[in-house]
């Protein structure tokens, strides 16, 4: 890399001279290295989906979860270090928290966005910190409906109908622009979400992976919560046929 | 700093100064340094009357009327006072309204809490009361009470629970409670049945008439209640707060009432 070397990349609190700043682009490269997570913003709801890489067979199943709750209507699915999106996460929750001490009302994804979309922002300011290696993918139901965002490294956060972070986001967005997202029900978007997830995963590289897939809806009354264990097999097992057909 | 010269050097009482010795315009301002420094309640301004609840056969059936009153004046007549907290229980709140939405939104932070560690718990009536009687107690004990009279009522893991806590911290468990006007007025006549029967006898159709009678009757005699009243139940099924009901009642026995008011003969 052309960075190296040069001194530019030492620092988050350092520009190199046509305006980068390095350390921000590896935090980049920590999410590259993780494990796929999608979201889909849907006609009545919005679905998450994670591909977890499993490490060990030694580890507990369902431990070390990427997909975590913010708010009863809020969720959030993070790749990148674990650890960066378990503190992110207990942020968005004070975050969220505040709001609603505030206003009074369910916070709206775009307000706790906006904050943790400054908060990201102020670890690229400083050479004592280094930026979060985590994108993030929040989901909502709110009162403007359906909502998805993604927060970067750099901070910055937009929102979108569907979206890909982690190592197969590549294939998993052209999946994705073949949906017609606004017509999905939440239902077919989990099935569409599993087998995007099954889809992207690369055998020959990552060995082992769980599926982890969580829904916030007219079907969960507004929660976000995990997808039911029958649900959750009927979709890995059209997932798997899928593949199948798609291989042969 | 007391910008005013003619304070200087003076006592800080200004009861040595009992006679005006001196002008008014340079008189010492009255200042109580103990006096402004904290200001506690001292009393409930809008208030809400009595809740009624019992254990019944399928778990806890409550009820509270819909009057917020300020003094002695019906100032709100549609009020909530019976809250869901999470999906096992029911909190009724008597006193004030005020301190009521305060710890509604206590127990609302405190539902999400548990609701985001999504590791399969959640808070059950007995935990909600803990934690609710402690904040009663910690809150009495800094001499600045919630002034309200609350009852928790909830079914989980098939078992029915109802307690009372109050603005002293006091807490008891009981198959019948009521606070306020309708621990007098009421309570008599819940336990009749009650001791009688046991909950474990008492059916959905007789928790309702029990509670339907007593809210009645309440009405009759308590002078800061309503006609409109609000039914919660929980039972294995869930929480379920009914909409407003009224029951009719009798008052043409007024009219030969003698003795009070600005009555001729």
């Amino acid at each position: 890399m052309t960075s190296i070397g040069t001194g530019y990349d030492l620092s988050a609190s350092t520009y190199s001279p046509d305006g980068r700043i390095f350390q921000v682009e590896y935090a980049g490269k920590a999410v590259e290295n993780s494990g796929t997570a999608i979201g889909l913003r849907v006609k009545d709801g919005v679905v998450l989906a994670v591909e977890k890489l499993v490490h060990s067979k030694l580890l507990v199943p369902e431990a070390n979860r990427r997909i975590q709750t913010i708010d009863r209507h809020i969720g959030m699915a993070t790749a990148g270090l674990l650890a960066d999106g378990r503190h992110l996460a207990n942020r968005a929750r004070d975050e969220a928290q505040n709001l609603r001490d505030t206003y009074r009302t369910p916070p709206t994804l775009k307000g706790v966005a906006d904050r943790l979309g400054l908060y990201v922002q102020a670890y690229t300011l400083y050479s004592s910190v280094r930026p979060f290696g985590i994108s993030s993918i929040l989901g909502a139901v709110d009162k403007d409906g359906p909502v998805l965002y993604v927060i970067e490294p750099s901070g910055i956060f937009y929102g979108y109908h569907g979206a890909a972070v982690g190592k197969g986001r590549q294939l998993a967005k052209t999946e994705l622009e073949k949906l017609k997202l606004s017509e999905l029900t939440t239902r077919e978007a989990v099935m569409e979400a599993a087998r995007i997830i099954y889809l992207v995963h690369d055998d020959a590289k990552d060995k082992e992976f769980e599926l982890e897939m969580s829904w916030i809806g007219d079907e969960t009354q507004g929660r976000h919560l995990a997808v039911p264990d029958d649900l959750k097999k009927e979709a890995e097992q059209k997932a798997k046929d899928a593949l199948e057909q798609f291989e042969d | 700093m007391d910008h005013f010269p003619t304070n200087w050097g003076r006592p800080r009482n200004d009861a040595v100064d009992a006679y005006n010795t001196y002008p008014l315009h340079s008189r010492p301002v009255h200042h109580d340094s103990f006096a402004d420094g904290v200001q506690r309640t001292q009393q409930p301004i809008v208030t809400g009357t009595s809740v009624l609840a019992i254990r019944y056969k399928d778990g806890v059936m409550m009820a509270a009327d819909t009057l917020a009153s300020y003094g002695s004046l019906a100032r709100f007549k549609d009020v909530t006072r019976l809250h869901a907290v999470g999906d096992y229980t029911i909190l009724g709140a008597g006193g004030d309204m005020s301190d009521f939405q305060y710890l509604k939104s206590v127990l609302n932070d405190l539902i999400i809490d548990e609701f985001t560690q999504a590791d399969g718990h959640a808070l059950g009536p007995s935990e909600i009361f803990e934690v609710l009687s402690g904040i009663m107690y910690g809150r009495r004990s800094k001499f600045n009470p919630l002034w309200n009279s609350l009852l928790v009522g909830g079914f989980k893991d098939g078992k029915s629970f109802l307690a009372y806590v109050d603005l002293l911290g006091t807490t008891y468990k009981d198959n019948a409670i009521a606070t306020g006007y309708g621990a007098y007025i009421a309570l008599p006549l819940l336990r009749e049945i009650m001791d009688a029967k046991g909950p474990e006898n008492i059916s959905e159709e007789e928790a309702r008439s029990m509670l339907t009678e007593s809210m009645k009757v309440l009405f009759y005699r308590d002078a800061r209640s309503l006609n409109k009243f609000q039914i919660g139940k929980i039972t294995a099924t869930g929480v379920e707060i009914s909409d407003a009901i009224s029951v009719p009642t009798e008052w043409a026995f007024a009219e030969k009432i003698r003795g009070y008011g600005a009555q001729t003969q």
